[in-house]
């Protein structure tokens, strides 16, 4: 077969069968493939959330972001109703590979109790030793590791929320009621004005 | 049959697409922190350069010369996005890892590079083989500096330890320990080639 | 504040070339003059900032209707067509720009910090100092910055090129490996930069 004129005619007409052959295989391609992709995020998400509970049933997955050393990290924490620490899983980070990136492992190293977190029980207040806390940081890389306890304070504290929304109904009527007061001091002192 | 055989090892040995040609050295830089890593994008790229190698012999007819860049780019493009909905549904944990540099196989001259002077030219068969040959050659040089950071940098190999951590040399992991071990790499298969 | 962030990010912290590895090519291609690394700096400079606007409000089009899986095909075209399109306009309105910038336009189509860059931003995923979010004005200020940051490193690479094409090197090292192994050292020094932000 001989090889097409370069044609305006031709030109367009063999890009876009070109373009719309591929657009439509892609699109079947998806369509085949989609059911399957949103089903292994649903398993990887179902996954982390089993393993940081440890098998015991009582306990809540929370999941958190804050700002590591790299980037964006993304982590899942189970706790316990009386808070201890389950266990937890780096889902997402960017920390510098051998360094910042342990902290997948460190702080639940079993072998090391000085580091470890899993089985402590949070209150919101872990720090690392450079800190006057009691958790060994990385080493070098001090940044990640207190990057990484404040996301399991912010854990602890969305916990805590979850349980008083649960729980907690007569602290909600108090807090409603100190906010009340302040408004009507706010008011006395406009007038006063 | 001597001709496929050469054109087989031609992508292989001596137009190596790393140490030869020099080419696609944003992801044999970024994805080669560990020797599985490495291997994974280099079949990755090796598949890509096969299926758009048979494609473009195929077509190479009915595509008129003059724009026959853009065609060439989107056959490579429909097999990367191929190959990032395949990854995501089998193979998800590469993918994450791999991350970017999968789309970017679109914008690796050695895709492009090997339509335009090899499959634009020649039939099917010996497109498939060169396609064969440049991603096995491809794979093979981001496997080897894979592993030589991957060890020197954490003391394992394919995961498996060789020696402690403790000795390893961390710089090889980040980014500039994958530019010096490309260039003692290089200059080594350099060395090899000229004897 | 935060807009002086991304930019003291993208060009010394996460500097696209010595820690993103992205626009390698260019990278080791255009460097040997200090003149030539400028004008690809510019060119790119501007393809990138134009690419990554256009690419951007164009993956909100695609999400809309359901096509998010086209995104590296279409983000493909539309920087070549781009990028031609910048060349027959340069000509006709600017020749003297078209002579500096001219060669190294199609050059641009394959380099990957481009299609790069306009991936990360359109998905959200490119590296914001804390406290910004991904939107079409972070992305753009990212885009320019990260492009800035790709000149600075290219000159300063030529620079060094420059010195090192007066020495002797060893026969193994030669050409390119002599190259990766500056390269190394440079990236070395912009790792200096890390925390920084």
């Amino acid at each position: 077969m001989a090889k097409l004129e370069s044609s305006l005619k031709n030109m367009l007409l063999s890009l876009t069968c070109i373009t719309l052959i591929a657009a439509g295989a892609l699109a079947g391609i998806y369509t085949l493939t989609i059911d399957r992709i949103n089903a292994q995020k649903a398993a990887a998400e179902q996954e982390a959330r089993l393993s940081v509970l440890a098998g015991c049933e009582e306990g809540t997955p929370v999941m958190v972001e804050t700002d590591g050393f790299g980037g964006k990290m993304k982590v899942m924490f189970g706790f316990a109703p009386d808070g201890t620490v389950l266990g937890y899983k780096v889902l997402e980070h960017s920390e510098t590979p051998g360094l910042g990136d342990k902290s997948v492992w460190w702080f639940q190293d079993e072998a090391k109790p000085a580091q470890n977190i899993v089985g402590r029980v949070a209150n919101g207040t872990f720090s690392v030793s450079k800190d006057g806390g009691d958790v060994d940081a990385i080493t070098a890389a001090t940044i990640s590791s207190r990057a990484f306890l404040k996301a399991a304070n912010e854990a602890y504290f969305t916990f805590r929320g979850e349980e008083d929304a649960h729980t907690g109904a007569s602290q909600m009527v108090k807090e409603e009621e100190e906010i009340e007061e302040t408004i009507i001091i706010d008011e006395k002192e406009a007038q006063d004005e | 049959m001597s001709n496929a055989k050469q054109t087989f090892l031609n992508g292989i040995i001596k137009e190596n697409p790393t140490f030869g040609l020099v080419l696609g050295m944003c992801p044999t830089l970024a994805t080669t922190t560990s020797a599985i890593n490495g291997m994974s994008m280099g079949l990755a790229t090796m598949f890509v350069l096969v299926c758009s190698n048979v494609v473009i012999s195929l077509l190479k007819n009915l595509i008129p010369d003059k724009v026959r860049i853009p065609a060439f780019i989107v056959v490579i493009a429909t097999f990367v996005t191929l190959v990032q909905l395949l990854m995501q549904a089998y193979v998800p944990a590469i993918y994450a890892t791999l991350g970017l540099f999968i789309p970017l196989i679109v914008v690796n001259c050695i895709v492009l590079g090997r339509a335009e002077a090899f499959a634009a030219k020649n039939n099917v068969g010996l497109s498939a083989i060169d396609g064969i040959g440049m991603g096995l050659g491809f794979t093979l040089s981001l496997t080897v500096i894979g592993a030589v950071r991957e060890l020197l940098g954490t003391g394992c190999i394919f995961g498996g330890r060789l020696f402690s951590d403790d000795y390893g040399m961390l710089i090889f992991v980040l980014a500039p320990g994958a530019f010096i071990a490309l260039a003692f790499v290089m200059a080594l298969v350099q060395k090899l080639q000229k004897k | 504040m935060v807009y002086f962030l991304i930019f003291i990010s993208a060009i010394f912290v996460n500097n696209i070339v010595l820690s993103q590895f992205l626009g390698i090519c260019p990278f080791l291609g255009v460097s040997k003059k200090i003149d030539t690394a400028l004008g690809m700096g510019a060119a790119v400079t501007f393809v990138l900032v134009l690419a990554t606007i256009i690419t951007y409000l164009l993956q909100m089009l695609l999400n809309n209707f359901g096509l998010g899986f086209l995104q590296t095909i279409v983000f493909i075209l539309v920087i070549a067509a781009l990028v031609q399109m910048i060349e027959i306009i340069l000509k006709k309105i600017s020749p003297s720009l078209y002579q500096a910038l001219g060669v190294f336009l199609p050059l641009i189509t394959t380099n990957c910090c481009i299609l790069g860059v306009a991936i990360l931003v359109a998905d959200g995923t490119n590296k914001l100092p804390v406290g910004a979010d991904h939107n079409l004005l972070t992305g753009t200020i990212f885009a320019f910055a990260t492009a800035i940051g790709f000149a600075l490193a290219l000159v300063i690479f030529a620079g060094m090129r420059e010195q090192l094409a007066m020495n002797k090197v060893p026969k193994a090292m030669q050409g390119t490996p002599i190259a990766l192994l500056t390269a190394g050292l440079l990236a070395m020094a912009f790792m200096g930069f890390s925390g920084v932000v």
